[in-house]
């Protein structure tokens, strides 16, 4: 029993078991947090263990999983089922009338399309035009390149809320041109390029490439652009990844902006869209438009769960 | 190419011909990222300061009326309000987004099963969009036959009018926020702690330092950085509540929920009065641009610190 509180190297250890139940399943030590294995394998510890296990699996599940059945299966029960009390955990009937009323009265299917363009287009023009700024300015360099990076960075330390007036008076009428972007999808794409955060994530992972890989390229008479395509950016997927997801992802969720910008009925986004029609449509109605305006999100969460947590973590803390 | 003579390794700068050259083309890249900052993010933060400045109808050439504005913010009642209402709200979202989820991830990071069922659960409300996830718990708010008085009636206690009351408003926004973006803190804990070094607990055992001092004197140190610049982003984020008041309770019940940035969206949506509501939005800059700038310092330290 002495023995296990020394830490064993990384190779799992030979451990003498605990006579207990099930002696194969002995803790370990992956990774040595505040309790210590060797309290752990006492017959409290264990105790102790399993009831916070089971306590932790049960509330969780409770808090954060339970509200999401209960919404998916609302929206599949009968207006009266739905408000009956006590309410009922499992629909008497199951239908997938709600669902159908959603998707024809709302018009979800506009909206959801909506936006996927939305989303869609803002990707395509961050990638384009915030990997070619990180790579002018991590790689090319130019005067005053670190006056401009600064000027971006001093960007995140504006919060959006508080510039939003004038952001949508801009949009309203952009400046020089005359051009007035509301209810146009340029008005989601263009200032989701603004993010001071993409080019940040995407300048650091630029300087990690080695400058010998460049060099070699340019003695081989590559031009910059060609280095950016066959060099940069096939070295560059898991960022690229990472930053996609987070874009799409913003702009998925983003509520007040598209809300200002694209108060067009035919234009809104899904969030903005159900929102909007909130008042006016019975309660089952509404649960099964809120399901399906999440169903795109949690698809892509659980795609990509891995980038996610990356995207978490890359760089300290998400924009 | 053309001066292609291999520049020595010390001084990169000559890489493709003449610095001119190499600047047109930097700039080239740098454009399309320019022109989009200059117009949606530059461009707008100047402007706030102008308006804030000004009378404009966008009809007739703006008038310059010096600080008219904000004594117009700071006449409204409401405005006092709305500061109190959003800083208490700061405060409880403080109280339970950023200690809870500290709490979870150290829970968490002690479990040595179902991890990858535990984190998948926690982060799931994150991915919902939050007009979603509000609207859900407006529904569970209901009076009526809403979750949550059902759950208080299952054991014992009379409902609450949660939305309806003044008293019990801006808790129940607190409590979406709260469960809407758990996963996110938690799981930027748990990443800290996991590189919090084990040896460190070991040495305080021996020094017989118990479980809440191993996490005081510990855990809590190692993972200082973090924790302030969660700090930070918490407020920063907090301070901008909107879209809570909006969808649940429109600011009321009496104002009790009426927060900065839902009383500058109505002075220039509904009131009309864009000049009144950029001074709002500019004294909010100045107040969150503290905590920006303290987060924008360490957060930037954090990555060497953590690598």
């Amino acid at each position: 029993m002495s023995l296990t509180a020394t830490r064993p190297p990384a190779a799992p250890p030979a451990r003498k078991g605990a006579p207990r139940r099930r002696p194969r399943k002995v803790f370990g030590s992956e990774h040595r947090t505040v309790v210590s294995p060797h309290h752990l394998n006492t017959v409290w510890g264990r105790r102790i263990y399993w009831a916070v296990l089971v306590f932790v699996l049960v509330t969780f599940t409770l808090v954060f999983l339970f509200p999401l059945y209960w919404m998916v299966t609302g929206a599949m029960k009968t207006q009266e089922e739905f408000l009956r009390l006590p309410p009922t955990y499992f629909p008497s009937d199951w239908t997938l009338e709600s669902y159908r009323q959603a998707w024809e009265l709302m018009g979800l299917g506009k909206f959801l399309l909506n936006t996927f363009q939305y989303a869609f287009g803002a990707l395509a023009f961050t990638l384009a035009f915030d990997v070619a700024a990180a790579y002018a300015l991590s790689k090319l360099r130019p005067v005053f390149g670190n006056v401009v990076l600064l000027a971006m960075l001093a960007t995140l330390m504006i919060p959006p809320t508080v510039i939003l007036l004038p952001a949508y008076l801009t949009v309203k009428d952009l400046p020089l041109v005359q051009l007035d972007l509301l209810n146009t999808p340029w008005a989601i794409w263009l200032p989701t390029v603004a993010n001071g955060f993409t080019v940040f994530l995407l300048k650091r992972f630029f300087d990690g490439i080695p400058r010998e890989l460049i060099e070699a390229a340019q003695i081989d008479g590559a031009s910059p652009f060609r280095i950016l395509r066959s060099i940069v950016l096939p070295v560059s997927r898991p960022i690229l990844g990472v930053v996609s997801i987070l874009t799409v992802t913003n702009v998925w969720r983003d509520f007040v902006w598209p809300l200002l910008v694209l108060p067009d009925p035919e234009r809104m986004t899904i969030s903005v869209g159900i929102a909007s029609l909130r008042f006016n449509m019975p309660q089952t109605t509404m649960t099964a438009a809120l399901v399906i305006a999440s169903i795109p999100t949690i698809v892509v969460f659980l795609a990509f769960q891995r980038h996610i947590m990356a995207g978490l973590t890359a760089g300290g803390l998400k924009g | 190419m053309a001066v292609a003579t291999r520049p020595p390794r010390g001084r990169p700068q000559r890489r493709w011909g003449p610095a001119f050259r190499r600047n047109l083309t930097a700039y080239g890249f740098l454009s399309g990222a320019l022109i989009c900052f200059a117009f949606f993010s530059w461009y707008p933060m100047l402007r706030g300061f102008v308006l804030s400045l000004q009378h404009n109808n966008f009809v007739d050439p703006p008038e310059w009326v010096g600080l008219d504005n904000y004594r117009t913010v700071l006449a409204d009642p409401v405005f006092q309000t709305a500061w109190v209402n959003t800083l208490v709200y700061t405060l409880l979202a403080l109280l339970c987004g950023y200690v809870v989820p500290f709490v979870v991830a150290l829970v968490l990071n002690e479990l040595r099963h179902a991890r990858g069922y535990l984190r998948f659960v926690v982060y799931l409300p994150v991915m919902l969009p939050p007009a979603v996830a509000v609207l859900l718990f407006k529904w569970f708010y209901d009076p009526g036959p809403g979750l949550f008085n059902q759950v208080l009636g299952l054991v014992g206690l009379p409902g609450l009018s949660w939305l309806d009351s003044s008293s019990t408003a801006l808790i129940s926004l607190v409590l979406v926020s709260t469960w809407m973006n758990l996963g996110t803190g938690t799981l930027i804990y748990l990443a800290a702690l996991q590189s919090v070094p084990g040896e460190l607990y070991e040495a305080a055992e021996l020094d017989g330092a118990g479980f809440f001092r191993r996490i005081w004197h510990v855990t809590v140190p190692q993972t200082r950085l973090i924790l302030l610049v969660m700090l930070l982003l918490q407020v920063i984020a907090t301070m901008q509540v909107f879209i809570e008041p909006y969808l649940l309770t429109g600011g009321g019940p009496e104002d009790a929920t009426m927060s900065v940035v839902y009383l500058m969206y109505q002075y220039a949506f509904v009131y009309d009065d864009f000049g009144a509501g950029s001074a709002l939005g500019v004294m909010l800059m100045l107040v969150l641009m503290v905590f920006s700038a303290a987060y924008l310092r360490f957060s930037r330290d954090d990555p060497q610190e953590r690598s």
